[in-house]
């Protein structure tokens, strides 16, 4: 059987009530979440936590971010390792996001760890992808990614690491535009 | 980047669509596969993540007239809404996820945020999941969604939609897009729609189809959603191949 070419299907806004489908909470009828802000497997266990800023600087309370990564040996494909969550603002108070997760190994290369988002919200046509690398990491330099974006903009991209006597958690907000606007990719195959 | 894919998808930012202003990223986004390929450290999370085949929704998930009920059916126009998921060589994408959300036959959300004055149907949640089969074919039964109206602009009203959103074997290939319907005259008027280049508007509208329509039952909605491939050289940059 001959496959013919096909055209894109264009993306369009998850729109405000995403949590309906992507994130919902478990009511009597039983649909509760199929993907959760939550991923367990190999590494330390970390927490990712911050907030998405808008144009004017206003943490914005209905975006939904996505995390794909690797374990804590930097495997991509170990069994029962989904290295998938998703989260979305809103829930919290402060709105700011949550995941708990593994800290990534590097894959391997020069590549230091790092975890891929990926930003959705109303008012976005379009999702964009960004990535998580780790302040802590000495490997950060020498990163190909890393180190080859502009020296005043890598910043964007650095989770800061945060110790209490019983936890390890990181911050790291997004900003959508202005001086501090995140470095976002384009997936060359996906835009 | 070739044309083709720069024109399918709406910009970052888009005058007539308010809440895009300040939401869009305002600068270019890094080419990535142009930062990796100068490198010699192997490809990245990005191209070599797999998500295909890892999610299983439940036994009712994909049927939305059943999986909320509360001791009834809920109201309005049953439909059939089933499609494949390709890439864009064609080839069918099994095993991924398909999650969609939608207004009520009222056109209301059961969603704090949603506060059109439209009842809220108590057997009806608006929510469903599904994985395509090995043709890449995904189906779900639901309720014909009412327009709601919004606050862009003076009197805007959304067209009838359904949300979806793909998780196919890539990441290039992540998608959340939203599905109409034939011949609504609230098309025309949406800003949303409206961002999409015109020549990729109507890859948004599904297609009334008698051979999904059950007899006695549901009418039947015909709906396609090609999304970019797992990293493959894209197929118009080296002709056609044996395909
Ligand atoms: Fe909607």
């Amino acid at each position: 059987m001959s496959n013919e070419p096909c055209l894109l299907t264009p993306s369009q806004t998850v729109g405000p009530y995403f949590t309906l489908g992507l994130t919902p909470t478990r009511d009597e009828t039983g649909f509760g979440p199929l993907i959760t802000n939550e991923i367990r497997g190999d590494g330390e266990p970390i927490t990712i936590r911050g907030k998405v800023f808008d144009g004017a600087g206003v943490p914005v309370n209905d975006a939904m971010l996505e995390i794909v990564q690797a374990d804590g040996n930097g495997r991509l494909d170990a069994p029962e390792f989904p290295g998938f969550a998703r989260a979305g603002t809103g829930e919290a108070a402060d709105n700011s996001y949550t995941f708990k997760t593994v800290k990534p190994g590097p894959l391997g290369g020069d590549q230091a760890p790092y975890i891929c988002m990926i930003v959705f919200m109303r008012g976005m046509l379009l999702h964009a992808c960004t990535r998580i690398y780790f302040a802590d990491e000495s490997a950060n330099p020498n990163d190909p990614v890393f180190s080859r974006l502009p020296a005043d903009r890598r910043e964007t991209l650095l989770a800061r690491r945060v110790e209490t006597a019983d936890a390890v958690s990181y911050e790291f907000d997004i900003h959508m535009q202005g001086e501090r606007e995140t470095v976002f990719f384009s997936l060359a195959d996906a835009i | 980047m070739s044309g083709k894919r720069q024109s399918a998808h709406p910009p970052y930012t888009y005058r007539d669509y308010k809440s895009s202003i300040l939401r869009g990223p305002a600068r270019d986004p890094v080419d990535l596969g142009e930062l990796e390929a100068k490198q010699s450290s192997g490809a990245g999370v990005e191209s070599r993540a797999s998500l295909a085949g890892r999610f299983r929704p439940g036994e009712l998930d994909h049927d939305l007239t059943r999986n909320a009920r509360r001791g009834g059916e809920p109201l309005g126009e049953r439909i059939v809404v089933s499609g494949r998921v390709l890439d864009e060589s064609g080839s069918p994408i099994p095993d991924a996820l398909i999650e969609i959300w939608q207004a009520n036959a009222g056109g209301r959300y059961l969603h704090k945020a949603d506060d059109h004055d439209a009842p809220i149907d108590p057997n009806f949640l608006g929510a469903g999941r599904n994985v395509t089969d090995r043709e890449g074919r995904y189906r779900f039964l639901t309720i014909q969604p009412g327009a709601y109206p919004w606050k862009n602009h003076h009197n805007a009203w959304r067209p009838r939609h359904i949300h979806f959103s793909v998780i196919g074997e890539s990441l290039a290939g992540r998608l959340v897009t939203q599905m109409y319907f034939p011949g609504d005259p609230l098309l025309d008027l949406d800003p949303i729609f409206h961002a999409v280049p015109a020549a990729a508007r109507g890859r948004l509208i599904a297609h009334f189809d008698l051979g999904l329509t059950q007899p006695e039952f549901a009418l039947g909605y015909h709906f396609d959603i090609v999304v970019a491939g797992s990293g493959a050289t894209p197929r118009d940059d080296h002709g056609s191949g044996a395909g």
